[in-house]
């Protein structure tokens, strides 16, 4: 039977940039897919920020098939039938190399199959793992569908649902509060019309995100990508949250009524649904995967639940690829030390604490605990909205001064013990 | 739009063999049934006749929301074998 270094359990982002290292320096290094081909079965939402992956194989990404360079960041809070929309651009949006591009999964992650293929690396589409195989405690291979596969190290990059992590014992089923559900369609439109109608000139994208009346109370929110020549539009919900709620309604009405808001409505008219997809999208917390190691066993990307929600900005892949290329590094030198054991694989976590990935995770630890609160979602967007409204609605009598129709709402909303906790909140993201 | 009709723009290369499947006497026990209203492409729903949930596993977008939704860990749940189930064109 043959043996490999390292055998990746997913062609995502964290288990192909893996193998990729790996292949680079001469690793038997074999993938097994699921799905037809890298991709086939991954989603995002969206957008990939380049520069925290300029220390990892920057010449790799400048050559990847990227979408649109985000130029323009906008943010709608959505009260019950009235909106408010921030917009920011920055001429450093635009600089090269890119701050950030959008970018479609399918394409991105069988582009980067072939690159590890070209470095010698093996990728097996439409084989599943279903075990992972033990000996003494230690996880010495993988059982894929019949058939058992030998390795020094197995790294689990098989997503958020991770059931490889669950399989090494290095965590329960993700509980609901540590997931969302997102759904999303992918509609086509002519690239001169997605330039002319978000105000772009050949290239450049936007990047919209919704919070507000679209998922009233729940942590959630909605957004809106440019790709070349489609939009992503998608719709995330906390499942816990949602769970708690007691809904009457179901994940996909929630998002048809997003849809219907004449806020979307005009942005994606006489575009073509051409696909629709949902996935899990990892919420963190305090603590996503305490130790994301074992003995034989390396988790990487969404599987070891690295992925932040800053409110305005939602982050994953950039903590896949950099934790897929730390997992390289601990493999390698634990070949040359001939050491697979958790102690010594234990590195990739400190290789993981002295990068961005940790120190980010870190910073926003509590993030979650703020973005959960359900005025957020609830009563700010609609306080904001009803404010707006009696700024700029002039009716039949007379109207009453600016300043104090400011101070009336500012007095009810936020002058209250409620609006101070929130705001100490806050302070966490 | 409903959920079948978007479900029918997808690919997908459907097993006949089902790779979630519901335990009914642990299903039962179950209040709220949250797999009725998280699945985003409506799949699941109650058979009339016999009052048990019944799941469509052919749309399944492999999202996984209700394996985590599940309270009391009913569904036998993995995903399709190799090769089968949604083919993502775009992601």
């Amino acid at each position: 039977m043959e043996r490999f270094d390292a055998v990746v359990v997913g062609g995502g982002l964290g288990g192909l940039t893996c193998a990729y290292c790996l292949a680079q320096e001469g690793m038997q290094v074999l993938v097994l897919e699921r799905g037809d081909h890298p991709g086939s079965k991954n989603v995002t939402g969206g957008r990939l920020y380049l520069r925290p992956l300029r220390p990892y194989l920057p010449e790799l990404w400048e050559a990847a098939p990227l979408e649109r360079q985000v130029t323009k960041e906008v943010i709608t809070m959505l009260g019950e039938g009235s909106s408010l929309t921030m917009q920011f651009t920055s001429d450093k949006f635009r600089e090269s190399p890119a701050h950030s591009c959008t970018i479609l999964r399918s394409s991105f992650d069988k582009w980067l199959g072939e690159r590890v293929k070209e470095k010698g690396g093996f990728i097996v589409p439409q084989r599943r793992v279903v075990d992972l195989m033990k000996e003494d405690n230690r996880i010495v291979g993988v059982v894929a569908e019949g058939e058992e596969i030998r390795a020094d190290v197995v790294i689990a990059a098989d997503g958020a649902l991770s059931l490889m992590a669950e399989q090494a014992g290095l965590r329960g089923p993700l509980a609901p509060r540590h997931a969302a559900v997102a759904l999303k369609e992918v509609i086509r439109l002519a690239p001169e019309v997605i330039e002319e109608r978000f105000g772009l000139t050949p290239g450049e994208g936007a990047a919209h995100l919704f919070f507000g009346a679209v998922t009233p109370g729940l942590f959630g929110g909605g957004f809106l990508y440019t790709n070349r020549d489609t939009l992503s539009l998608g719709l995330v919900l906390g499942i816990e949250s949602f769970i708690k709620s007691k809904p009457t309604t179901e994940t996909h009405q929630i998002f048809e009524a997003f849809k219907g808001r004449q806020e979307i409505a005009h942005l994606i008219k006489g575009g073509e649904l051409i696909e629709y997809s949902a996935h899990l999208v990892p919420e963190g917390g305090t603590s996503p995967l305490a130790k994301p190691f074992g003995d034989g066993i390396l988790v990487v990307g969404d599987a070891a639940g690295l992925a932040l929600n800053m409110g305005i900005t939602v982050r994953g892949m950039e903590f896949a690829i950099a934790s897929g290329y730390m997992a390289a590094q601990t493999v390698k030198r634990a070949k040359e030390k001939g050491d697979f054991s958790a102690s010594f694989l234990a590195l990739y976590q400190t290789l993981l604490k002295e990068s961005f990935v940790q120190k980010d995770m870190e910073t926003f630890r509590h993030s979650l605990e703020a973005l959960e609160n359900p005025r957020i979602t609830g009563f700010y967007p609609q306080w904001v909205c009803q404010l707006g409204e009696q700024v700029f609605w002039i009716g039949e009598g007379p109207k009453e001064r600016i300043f104090s129709i400011l101070w009336k709402g500012v007095r009810q909303g936020l002058l209250n013990l409620a609006a101070l906790k929130d705001l100490l909140m806050l302070r966490r993201i | 739009m409903d959920p079948a009709a978007k479900l029918s723009i997808d690919i997908f290369k459907n097993d006949q063999e089902a790779h979630i499947v519901i335990r009914q006497e642990i299903c039962r026990r179950c209040e709220h049934k949250p797999c009725l209203r998280i699945c985003p492409g409506g799949l699941y729903s109650v058979n009339k006749e016999t009052g048990e949930v019944v799941i469509e596993y052919k749309g399944c977008l492999e999202c996984g929301s209700c394996r985590v939704a599940c309270p009391l860990g009913a569904l036998a749940w993995s995903y399709p074998r190799g090769g089968f189930g949604v083919q993502y064109r775009y992601g």
